[in-house]
């Protein structure tokens, strides 16, 4: 899509459309050139990208069984059918889907800042000046980005088992581990019981009584349970490499200079970091958050190799259930629902992040210098 | 078990995952597909053939005995191994381009009869006489006989030897009943050794629902019967010796299927089928232990049916060709052939007297097919069953009655359409 405007906006540069004759042969020359130049993106985009959106959607809203062409003429337009059972009518399918927003809800916000953060610690850790040996902690951190989330996914079976390194490594100082990929507490359940709020045994009436949209209030309060947890802290440490290179980046574009003006002006570490770096990394936290909340609600990979949305279905997610409910249901149009309203669901929070994370100072001088334009040409044509 | 979990990685984006599969696969003709038109071309054809195969051996002797049959009909057969089944078959129907021939497991036969991916072949074998009729029932759907049964498991007891002599019980021991199941898997819970292990979900509780002469759905699958007492009992029964200690599941034992917790001995009893022999052979090769009928409830025996048929699909041009490759793959002689290649249960009930002299320690498993149960053969009933399953998973603290009612609530609203 850039790469189309930019090739036929530029032959609109200044001087293009304002020359004579000669000049608009040239830049209808220069037009079609720039057509057949994008040509090629643009079909493989409406091949592999626009064209599986579209009949995605369409599928969305029909009856298909999955079998032959979803364009073919004996598959019928339903509405919203396949999106109801999901969102309204009460049942299997709702409660399934509520469940799986839940469990990603709290992935999300377990992961995403967990990961920024560790990107960003690990950033700095590796960008010091003085540091020895910085490539080989690079190297080291950026790793488990390049391994294959499969790969990494059969390893950590193995570490997190009931009798695996983790819990032998917990036994060492006294703690005894639970079997994780099957354990399905969930860890609010947990808290609460250990301080007193609750009992796991007889949770409140209050809390079982009351349902919101198909779940009881206790199970939306469950927070992610053991087993989606052991996942949680896996992908944390797969995908801070990638995030801590992105941080990497944006610090080595710092100059020292700034770093050593701040130092002069009496700045002590903590307050360089503070009001130099950070503000210096805006552009890069909100992509690595953005990248990285569009990645956590798609997660897909792991619950596929690991865990089945088992145990108790505490790992389910909306990805993960869009590919049930397609292949192993046969419920097309429904798994293609599930993917529209995630991709919903997505857009409108990286919308509301981008919108709350602005730069604040740079919109407050675009805003003053708009009122300062219509104020001058209401002047003008007051006057 | 654990080719579950090595299937191939989908890096694929959620919003794509349904759209690029379906743009991977679209290539079989234009957007107008006809619809289920039988159509066989006459003379030789080329069929293609997908499995998912449970190992070399396995892959060889279907591959062999296809060749055999090309070479003497002229046709050519091409096997391809399936590494997800499930998802390899739904590319073929969306694409309108399906493998000729293929496994199709009973546990999701409902469902494809009921899109209209399968085509319904019972009646032009040359020989259905003598399948056993569970398993023919199995693969009926709205009265219409669809594939020849492949071949078939059922669950069998299965009890460590040195355990049950070091617990100082005897030949004469054998459980015959729940009662005495319970006493003897009270005997041999012993230290890190429980009694009996068992994987979760009602592939395995479901043969205690048969033993008390109750099942999850009506005969003709049109009403769910999971709250009445004959269910309730069962289930029961078996939470009573989870929470007793004397019965295990697989996960509370960190194993992953009720083979491995047998296996590495943290059970001295595990209700597995008889693909139990082969993980025996590879991962536990010294392990002694014999295998028993499943002990009969209070209303009789019982034990669960698991098969496969040989599908073939809807969109298939060559239908009757591939009618004839079944009818050769299925004749009793081959049925035999796939027997001592990679240890399967031959469909035929002409095939059993020749199977039991072949495998006489098998012969529990064998008498399974009288009284066994298939899968609930009702369409639209995955997630309902999966629902349950999540719901059974620790069954010593569930509380039964509620979960069967609202599995009746959840299958009675997809059994109703």
């Amino acid at each position: 899509m850039t790469g189309e405007g930019r090739v036929t906006g530029s032959p609109r540069r200044p001087g293009g459309s304002g020359g004579a004759g000669g000049s608009g042969s040239s830049l209808q020359r220069q037009t079609r050139a720039g057509w057949l130049f994008v040509t090629p993106m643009i079909v493989i985009l409406s091949l592999f990208l626009i064209l599986p959106i579209g009949m995605a959607l369409w599928v969305s809203v029909s009856d298909w069984t999955g079998r032959g062409s979803p364009f073919s003429s004996d598959v019928g337009f339903v509405g919203a059918d396949n999106y109801t059972p999901l969102l309204v009518e009460e049942g299997l399918s709702r409660q399934d889907f509520m469940i799986s927003m839940r469990n990603t809800f709290y992935y999300v916000l377990g992961v995403v800042p967990l990961q920024t953060v560790l990107a960003l610690t690990l950033a700095v850790i590796v960008n010091q000046r003085f540091l020895k040996g910085r490539t080989f902690f690079r190297t080291a951190f950026y790793f488990p980005s390049v391994v294959s989330s499969v790969a990494i996914s059969l390893v950590f079976l193995f570490l997190f088992t009931g009798t695996g390194a983790i819990n032998q490594t917990l036994g060492l100082v006294g703690i005894d581990g639970p079997v994780w990929f099957s354990d399905a507490r969930g860890l609010l359940h947990l808290a609460g019981d250990g301080l007193g709020l609750w009992s796991l045994d007889s949770p409140p009436d209050a809390l079982t009584g009351t349902d919101v949209a198909g779940l009881s209030l206790w199970e939306w309060l469950a927070g992610p349970s053991v087993a989606m947890s052991a996942i949680m802290l896996q992908v944390v440490w797969t995908t801070a490499g990638t995030f801590m290179l992105m941080f990497i980046a944006a610090l080595q574009n710092l100059s020292a200079d700034v770093e050593e003006a701040a130092m002069v002006d009496g700045a002590n570490r903590w307050g360089v970091f503070r009001y130099v770096v950070i503000p210096h990394l805006r552009p890069a936290i909100l992509l690595v958050l953005t990248l990285g909340i569009i990645g956590t609600w798609q997660v897909f990979d792991q619950m596929y190799v690991m865990t089945q949305g088992g145990p108790a279905k505490t790992t389910l997610t909306p990805a993960y259930l869009s590919y049930q409910a397609a292949f192993n249901q046969q419920q097309w149009g429904q798994g293609a629902a599930i993917a529209f309203i995630l991709f919903v669901l997505i857009f409108a929070l990286t919308s509301i992040q981008r919108y709350v994370l602005r730069d604040k100072d740079e919109s407050a001088i675009r805003k003053a210098a708009k009122r300062q334009r219509v104020a001058m040409s209401n002047e003008r044509t007051g006057s | 078990m654990s080719r579950k979990h090595l299937r191939k990685s989908h890096g694929l984006g959620v919003g794509l995952v349904t759209a690029l599969a379906l743009s991977a696969c679209g290539g079989g003709g234009g957007f107008e597909e006809g619809g289920g038109e039988q159509s066989s071309t006459d003379g030789a054809a080329k069929l293609t053939m997908l499995i998912a195969s449970s190992g070399d051996a396995e892959t060889a002797a279907v591959e062999e005995a296809t060749k055999a049959w090309a070479d003497e009909t002229g046709n050519t057969v091409t096997v391809t191994v399936a590494a997800d089944m499930t998802q390899e078959l739904a590319q073929g129907f969306a694409g309108g381009n399906p493998p000729d021939l293929f496994y199709m497991d009973a546990a999701r036969f409902a469902d494809n009869a009921k899109n209209g991916n399968l085509y319904a072949y019972g009646d032009k074998l040359a020989d259905s006489t003598d399948f056993y009729g569970s398993l023919v029932d199995t693969f009926t759907y709205e009265d219409e006989f669809y594939c020849a049964p492949k071949d078939f498991s059922t669950l069998g007891l299965q009890i460590n030897n040195d355990a049950w002599k070091k617990a100082g019980l005897t030949d004469a021991d054998l459980p015959t009943t729940w009662e005495e199941l319970t006493a003897v898997s009270e005997q041999l819970t012993s230290g890190d050794q429980v009694g009996l292990g068992l994987s979760t979900g009602i592939d395995r509780l479901g043969a205690f629902v048969v033993q008390d002469g109750g099942w999850w759905v009506s005969d003709d699958a049109s009403e769910a019967t999971g709250a009445t007492p004959e269910v309730e009992d069962a289930l029961t029964y078996v939470q009573d010796n989870v929470d007793n200690g004397n019965f295990a599941f697989a996960s509370q034992l960190d194993s992953g299927w009720g083979g491995e917790a047998f296996g590495t001995g943290k059970a001295a009893m595990t209700i597995e089928g008889n693909w139990i022999k082969g993980a025996v052979t590879n991962d536990y090769p010294d392990l002694d232990y014999t295998v028993a009928e499943l002990p009969a409830g209070p209303t009789g025996p019982g034990t669960l049916l698991f098969t496969q048929c040989w599908g073939i699909a809807a969109d298939s041009d060559a239908q009757a060709q591939s009618v004839e490759l079944v009818d050769y793959l299925t004749t009793v002689d081959q049925q035999m052939a796939f027997a001592d290649a990679f240890g399967v249960m031959p469909s035929r009930e002409s095939a059993k007297d020749q199977y039991a002299q072949a495998y006489p320690e098998d012969a529990p498993f064998i008498a399974g097919a009288e009284y066994g149960r298939g899968p609930i053969g009702a369409a639209g009933m995955e997630q309902v069953i999966a629902d349950l399953n999540s719901k059974l998973e620790d069954l010593g603290g569930a509380d039964i009655p509620g979960v069967l009612e609202e599995y009746d609530s959840n299958a009675g609203s997809v059994l109703g359409q």
